[in-house]
């Protein structure tokens, strides 16, 4: 499903002394079925556009399109835009509520008026799709379960509502090392195997460079730099300014060009760095 | 809706009564309550008006920001009068059906509207212009010759300053859990009371659980920082008697003098 975000605004206090945009004037689409980076730092305005995207606030003006509905003119339900588009916030295991696994993923099915049988089947699909076992895990509380497995268990809460469009708020913030590949393999697979369009907030450049198709950069509630990953990592004085970095391979690599005459690399990942240096030498 | 209530929230300024030691400013409080009570006529509340618009005058606190309180308890002002008015029995004003209003009912409806409003302007005088620390303080120093016979003035502070400054992150947190349970389609607003309440289910559980933890976090934060309760411990900023604080001191206790006096005028009720 694609999204079409146009100039849209958001103000803060409005009418109050503390008045600030939020956001100003942020236009950008995403194609059906690929995965955009967000990043931004703390206070840059990417919640804010994050929860524009499923109807929790309501922009002052500008519109978002999901595919063809309009959903920031009122007449699209709540409902039908939650049935499409699953935000996944932050540290999402803060939301687990229930007594058991099953029921706490139930919820978002459940909040959308689907018979029992389905519900069942999507709770089943959405704890298989983040790699649980549903048979062992259904009837265990969700709070007794390790900081990575309540975070999966939250995912397929949003999961089990079945969205063509999945917004993740740092999926991996506060994980250990293992945890954190394992959700952003997690998240590669959902997208591979269900054609999810993905949106991917991270201040991982690393993982942004590995999983965007097309990165935005917010600062100030504007759009600052927009393009494919090695277009806008190209800008790393730019984004050094604005509190942002590039991937550490590729801040590597621009610092080998520094000292060695004639290098030059625009690898993003440590295996295209090392590939580009092993050419050097070659040559 | 919740940012509406003024009581217990701090206006910052730079005036005579922000920099009053908070003692004294808890006492005054504590004194003017009593005084309201003291009063038998209205001479003795235009006495207290007064005062209390020549204190709010020196505070540079804006009226709005102070009436903005009053809203909040509006219903409680309003049920006061209307209980009073026609439920005091007189001389008859007006009579209609079963309703009576009596001379007594409307001079003693007017009488406790002015008392209640008097009174929550005067205590919010104090949240506005002292800082809650500075509050807190103010309260375990009165509070501390009570510790001789046992009673943990220290921890009853300290309690206080937890429970202010959590305030404002609790509801951040209630607002994330909100849209996070939204974002999965919950509905708060519709259905029948008991619905609703049940609604309630998926943001009270987190929201008990991350209180839990932000006091445990407290709790072991403050451990790493060698907290083991008031015994022995100091303050970076104490609290001092000025000059200012004996002056209002002495106006406090002229105050009083004249409220006594003004109950010599008689009693309207």
């Amino acid at each position: 499903m694609s999204i079409t975000v146009k100039n849209l605004k958001y103000i803060y206090n409005k009418g109050l002394p503390g008045e600030t945009a939020a956001l100003d004037d942020v236009s950008f689409e995403i194609e059906d079925g690929s995965i955009l980076g967000v990043i931004g730092h703390t206070g840059s305005g990417k919640s804010t556009l994050l929860q524009h995207l499923n109807g929790l606030l309501k922009p002052d003006s500008g519109e978002v399109w999901i595919d063809d509905a309009c959903i920031t003119d009122g007449s699209t339900k709540l409902v039908d835009i939650r049935r499409r588009v699953g935000l996944v916030f932050q540290y999402p295991e803060y939301q687990l509520f229930e007594e058991t696994v099953a029921k706490d993923v139930a919820f978002g099915p459940r909040n959308l008026g689907l018979d029992e049988d389905e519900i069942q089947r999507r709770v089943r699909y959405a704890l298989d799709l983040v790699g649980l076992n549903y048979e062992e895990i259904k009837d265990m509380s969700p709070f007794e379960h390790s900081g990575g497995n309540k975070r999966r268990i939250a995912l397929a809460g949003v999961l089990a509502m079945e969205p063509k469009v999945l917004i993740l708020d740092e999926p991996t913030a506060g994980l250990d090392p293992k945890a954190h590949r394992e959700i952003l393999s997690m998240v590669k697979r959902i997208h591979e195997n269900e054609g999810m369009s993905i949106v991917f907030v991270s201040h991982n450049m690393a993982d942004i460079a590995s999983m965007a198709d097309k990165v935005i950069v917010m600062n100030t509630g504007r759009i600052v730099l927009e393009g494919t990953p090695a277009q806008v990592f190209a800008h790393s004085e730019e984004l050094a300014g604005m509190g942002l970095n590039v991937p550490p391979a590729r801040e590597m690599t621009d610092k080998l060009a520094r000292i060695v005459p004639g290098f030059k690399s625009e690898a993003l990942s440590i295996t295209q760095a090392a590939a580009d240096i092993k050419a050097f030498i070659n040559n | 809706m919740i940012r509406d209530i003024t009581l217990g929230q701090y206006y910052p300024a730079d005036s005579p009564v922000h920099r009053l030691d908070a003692r004294v400013k808890i006492t005054a409080t504590m004194l003017y309550i009593v005084e309201l009570f003291l009063v038998k006529n209205f001479a003795g509340f235009l006495i207290a008006a007064a005062a209390l618009f020549a204190v709010i005058a020196l505070s540079r606190v804006p009226l709005r920001f102070i009436f903005r309180g009053l809203t909040a308890v509006f219903l409680i002002i309003f049920f006061t009068l209307i209980l009073n008015i026609f439920l005091t029995d007189g001389r008859v004003l007006w009579h209609w059906k079963f309703i009576t209003i009596t001379y007594e009912g409307v001079i003693r409806a007017a009488f406790m509207a002015i008392r209640l409003v008097l009174l929550i302007i005067g205590s919010s005088i104090l949240t506005l212009t002292t800082k809650p620390i500075e509050l807190t303080d103010g309260l375990e120093k009165l509070m501390s010759p009570l510790s001789k016979i046992g009673v943990p003035s220290h921890e009853i502070a300290l309690m206080m300053t937890i429970a202010l400054r959590f305030i404002p992150t609790l509801m951040e947190e209630t607002d994330k859990i909100i849209k996070a349970q939204q974002a999965r389609g919950a509905d708060f607003e519709s259905g029948n009371i008991i619905q609703r309440a049940k609604s309630l289910i998926p943001i009270l559980v987190p929201l008990f659980i991350s209180s839990f933890r932000i006091a445990q976090e407290l709790a072991l934060a403050m451990e790493a920082r060698c907290y083991h309760g008031g015994k022995g411990r100091t303050r970076m900023n104490e609290i001092h008697f000025h000059r200012g604080d004996a002056v209002a001191a002495v106006l406090l206790i002229g105050f009083l003098a004249v409220i006594i006096a003004s109950r010599q005028l008689g009693s309207v009720l």
